[in-house]
């Protein structure tokens, strides 16, 4: 989230696609009852589904699951050509006047420099066009035929009303409307926030999905303020911290990235990382990089981090691919490539695609750990649970661990919300059994490993035997260690270069901001972003002072929100060139005449001037991009592409199956099927009552869920003679599932290109462990393609076939 | 100066008066105070209270943990009952048909409890010790990496990684075990890291 969940009660209108808010975050779905009931807010909800947010939303209209690229680009065409666009904020804020390199280009469905054969562009026209003082080229009127303005309206002139409903299904006049409440937005004194989940990065292009949302929030000058924002509902408790601390195979802690078999050694790595401004004092704040690297590199090993080693650079792997991905690594694990895999509190067994393809790759390793506060589907891969997890025992030769690990209950330490708050937790009881946390396991595996390298030798142990491990108990560090250690501290005293006399770090101090880190080794820092979570006044994690000056809804000393304690991220934007606020009503900060004050951090410097230094600090321009260069894989505009698995061809380019830069792998490219014979567009979602595969564990939630069950329209049931509460089959190209039928008014059929398309909705709570009836979920159904950009797989658009059944007892 | 009666204070209060007080103040003389003793006390006055948020979804709503036992070193606390934490937030004491039933997941029948092991081709799990399974598991680690480790890629450039063995992380875990795992996987070489932000 750029804002808050307690941040939407400032909303004007709250725009719901991609998620489904009241089911899955039911209290902070809160806020948005308040911004209706408070400020006479807006809801509208665009979903396959007439969902639980849809039934208290002002209005709905349906769309076909993947063509969220197609509805949104004729949103911004609409806004474009009816005016309704925040000009100024445009302008300044955004890359709009920036003129693009000659030889840029779009036809039918792809940009300039793809190369079918690699799945892949060469990106390198999607440039700006740079001057002789190395800052790009603008023309602040908009009119030059290059510049980013102009390109998007070329680019989006396709996505007329009709074209919309022909791709998407919307009728044209639910669409209209809703282009028409969005446009409102654009005024100085309206915003519109975006409330998304997984509905939208469940896609081969999710992450494009996103950028069309943000584009328009751009365009409406809603990024930055009170009541705006694009807010990424996250769906888990934590996936925000695991994320920000880099545990993925390509990032480091702090969205560093690991360097790759080309980055030959330190200073090739950061040759590329040095983040010049593209544009006159812009603070391009990636120009620290060094300083973060460097004290990262320090919390990792410590002494044995120099100078004249590079800080132990080289300890790091290097990667020969964009990344090893579960997408990837479980490939590689069919293929028989992978010998033991560890599971920390994750299911892959249920949650990721294909399950048929999971148990056999799961069924090629030497051994499997898994730790865990419950009992899993994934520990228990090689059990025969008949129907439920069809497979031979005797035939499995993996050994397995299942390792008992505390609850939150039980645990101690800190979780990142969707709001990037860091809010600690205590234990309320002791770990049931012989379990225990997960940070004394990593430390007992951590140990043994260390003291076999220390007595045998062997491959590599320098970065082992070497690990920075500074804990009280060496068998049992403490949460406040490790959050001390991510906050940053003074490894040796620096003094100013001015006076030496005069002490700016002292020795062994925590620091307070990731300002004071240094790129020569006397800062460490284990995640730069959470800098100021943990410093010499204590733990502002723990803070629980619920004051909240002028009722913005930023709680600003709850808690700690990275980065700097920042509550709206980008929040210069929300005032004008003179720092004035767009909306004095909604004021977040302003300027003073000499300083920015108000009720947040500002992103720049306190004193810069509003005229100089523009918001978007983490992009060498300053200003956001509406057009992304390279740095998207398939392309720096959204574009419609189809799903892998779509009742219809792709109308604006035929040719195109998914999306043509996604990458996948020949058994799951074979593993595809078609609407000849899986006719019906599927999609997968959660249950309010459920989280995921853990509540069936809970006897209350089993209760009020007990049952595994797929949604129908009424008129896909009488086509295919399905009863209400009747048993279906549903299979894909990949496997088959047994479900009671729910015949629903809440799915209709929509009418796409002429074409009648029947939506089948299949929710994921259900397994064969826990207090639920055994049952299945959406993952033994769904292709294994990820989004082009990040791999999350595309579990929200697919085909099946349904048939009446007599459910699984006969089968 | 208003005095605020802070939330344990008036459990306590509330607690002790249903036993005693309100009982006594109804005048049944002799009875009142046989009564008085068999009047259960509110079961929470004599709780503690830990903050906490609960671990589903990324709103965080912050939850109050009652536990029996006072948490001094020798006893041994035991939840006893979850709900909302009126003074956060987000949340404002509500939670939702998930948060609600957090006590069921905390005591879940099928939570883990003990160490087990499956052996190749077996059909059933079997208990093992902390020592056995810990140091098995560094000895399958040790070996898969000596044998498996590239120092080096074919241009001769230093590479360091470890692609045999992945590693899975959570998406309720702690910061803390986060950073800690992070430490000890990356210190390996293991480049098959990963979490549930993926899919």
């Amino acid at each position: 989230m750029t804002n808050s969940w307690t941040d939407i009660k400032n909303t004007d209108l709250i725009v719901v696609m991609g998620g489904n808010a009241a089911e899955a975050h039911p209290c902070g779905f809160k806020w948005v009852t308040e911004a209706k009931a408070q400020r006479g807010a807006k809801l509208i909800v665009v979903d396959p589904r007439f969902t639980r947010t849809a039934s208290v939303s002002d209005f709905y209209a349906p769309i076909r699951q993947g063509t969220d690229i197609a509805f949104l680009l004729g949103v911004i065409r609409y806004c474009i050509e009816n005016d309704k666009v925040q000009h100024d904020y445009v302008r300044l804020f955004t890359n709009a006047p920036y003129i693009v390199k000659e030889g840029f280009g779009y036809q039918d469905g792809l940009f300039t420099g793809y190369d079918e054969a690699k799945r892949d562009y060469d990106r390198s026209t999607w440039e700006y066009e740079l001057g002789a003082d190395g800052y790009v080229q603008v023309d602040e009127t908009l009119q030059h035929p290059r510049c980013v303005y102009q390109l998007l309206k070329q680019h989006i002139a396709a996505y007329t009303p009709e074209m919309v409903e022909r791709i998407c299904g919307t009728p044209k006049d639910k669409y209209l409307t809703i282009c028409k409440m969005i446009a409102e937005c654009s005024a100085r004194d309206k915003t519109m926030t975006s409330m998304y989940a997984l509905g939208w990065t469940q896609h081969s292009k999710g992450s494009q999905n996103i950028r069309a949302m943000a584009m328009l929030q751009l365009l409406l000058g809603n990024i930055g303020v009170r009541g705006g924002g694009m807010n990424a509902l996250r769906g888990h408790s934590n996936i925000q911290g695991l994320t920000d601390i880099g545990l993925m195979s390509n990032l480091l802690p702090g969205y560093l990235t690991l360097g790759t078999d080309k980055e030959v050694d330190f200073a090739t790595y950061m040759s590329t990382r040095g983040f010049k401004p593209l544009r006159p004092n812009q603070m391009s704040y990636w120009q620290n990089y060094k300083k973060f690297m460097v004290s990262f590199l320090k919390s990792m090993w410590g002494k044995a981090a120099t100078p004249e080693n590079d800080f132990a650079y080289q300890w790091l792997p290097k990667l020969d691919v964009p990344g090893y991905d579960m997408l990837r690594y479980f490939d590689m694990m069919y293929q028989g490539k992978v010998n033991g895999y560890f599971c920390q509190g994750f299911n892959p067994l249920l949650s990721l695609s294909n399950r048929g393809k999971v148990t056999q790759a799961l069924s090629k390793l030497k051994f499997l750990v898994s730790m865990d506060p419950l009992q899993t589907e994934t520990a228990r891969f090689w059990k025969d649970e008949g129907v439920h997890n069809d497979v031979k025992p005797e035939s499995i030769q993996t050994e397995v661990f299942e390792l008992p690990t505390t609850c939150f209950a039980e645990d101690e330490g800190s979780l990142v919300n969707s709001g990037r708050w860091l809010q600690w937790h205590w234990p309320g009881q002791e770990p049931p059994g012989e379990a225990k946390a997960d940070t004394w396991i990593m430390a007992q595996l951590f140990q043994r490993l260390r003291a076999l390298y220390e007595k045998e030798g062997g491959a590599f142990p320098d970065p082992i035997v070497n690990l920075h491990w500074p804990y009280r108990l060496a068998d049992d560090p403490q949460p406040d260690e490790m959050a001390k250690e991510m906050n940053g501290y003074v490894v040796s005293t620096v003094t100013d270069p001015v006076d030496p006399s005069k002490m700016l770090l002292e020795k062994g101090k925590q620091i307070d901001t990731f300002g004071q880190l240094r790129d020569d080794g006397s800062t460490a820092c284990g995640c730069w972003i959470y800098s100021g979570s943990w410093t010499e006044r204590g733990n502002m994690m723990a803070r629980r002072d619920t004051s909240d000056p002028a009722n913005t809804g930023a709680y600003s000393n709850w808690a700690f929100a990275w980065p700097a304690n920042r509550r709206i991220l980008y929040n210069r934007a929300s005032a004008d060139i003179d720092g004035k606020p767009w909306d004095p009503s909604r004021k977040l900060i302003e300027w003073n005449g000499t300083a920015w004050t108000g009720f947040d951090v500002p992103d720049i410097a306190p004193n810069a001037k509003p005229q100089d230094v523009g918001p978007f600090i983490m992009n060498p321009e300053g200003t956001a991009r509406l057009f992304a260069r390279g740095m998207m894989k398939d392309g720096p505009f959204p574009a419609h592409y189809e799903p892998f698995e779509s009742p219809v061809t792709n109308v604006m380019a035929p040719k195109i199956r998914g999306n043509p830069a996604a990458r996948i792998f020949p058994a799951d490219l074979a593993a595809l099927g078609t609407s000849d014979k899986f006719p019906y567009a599927a999609t997968s979602y959660r249950l309010t009552e459920h989280f995921h595969f853990w509540t069936k564990h809970s006897h209350t939630n089993a209760v009020l869920q007990p049952e595994f069950f797929v949604e129908i329209s009424e008129q896909l049931a009488a086509e295919k003679n399905i009863q209400k509460g009747g048993w279906v089959k549903v299979s894909s190209n990949r496997g088959s599932v047994y479900a009671k039928a729910v015949v629903t008014k809440r799915i209709k059929p929509l009418k796409c290109d002429g074409k009648t398309v029947h939506v089948v909705g299949i929710p994921l709570h259900w397994g064969f462990t826990g207090a639920a009836r055994k049952g299945f979920g959406p993952n033994s159904l769904t292709p294994v393609v990820g989004d082009a950009n990040i791999e999350t797989p595309e579990f929200k658009a697919f085909l099946v076939n349904v048939e009446p059944s007599n459910g699984p007892a006969v089968s | 100066m208003l005095h605020e009666l802070s939330r344990r204070q008036f459990l306590k209060a509330a607690g002790a008066g249903l036993g005693g007080s309100a009982v006594a103040a109804l005048g049944f003389g002799g009875a009142e105070e046989a009564l008085a003793q068999a009047v259960r006390p509110f079961k929470l006055a004599r709780t503690t209270e830990t903050r906490n948020t609960c671990p589903y979804c990324s709103v965080a709503c912050g939850v109050i943990m009652y536990s029996l036992g006072d948490k001094s070193k020798n006893a041994h606390p035991a939840v006893v009952h979850i709900e909302g934490d009126p003074d956060h937030p987000t949340n404002r004491g509500t939670l939702c048909p998930k948060g609600s039933a957090l006590l069921d997941f905390v005591h879940s029948e099928t939570r883990t409890k003990v160490p087990q092991y499956r052996g190749p081709g077996e059909k059933a799990f079997r208990q093992i010790s902390w020592d056995e399974a810990l140091d098995r598991i560094a000895r399958l680690m040790k070996d898969d990496r000596d044998k498996n480790f590239v120092a080096t890629n074919q241009d001769g450039t230093t590479v360091n990684r470890w692609l045999t063995t992945g590693f899975l992380a959570a998406s309720a875990t702690t910061n803390e075990t986060a950073f800690l795992t992070y430490k000890v996987v990356r210190s390996t070489g293991i480049l098959a890291f990963d979490n549930q932000a993926r899919v």
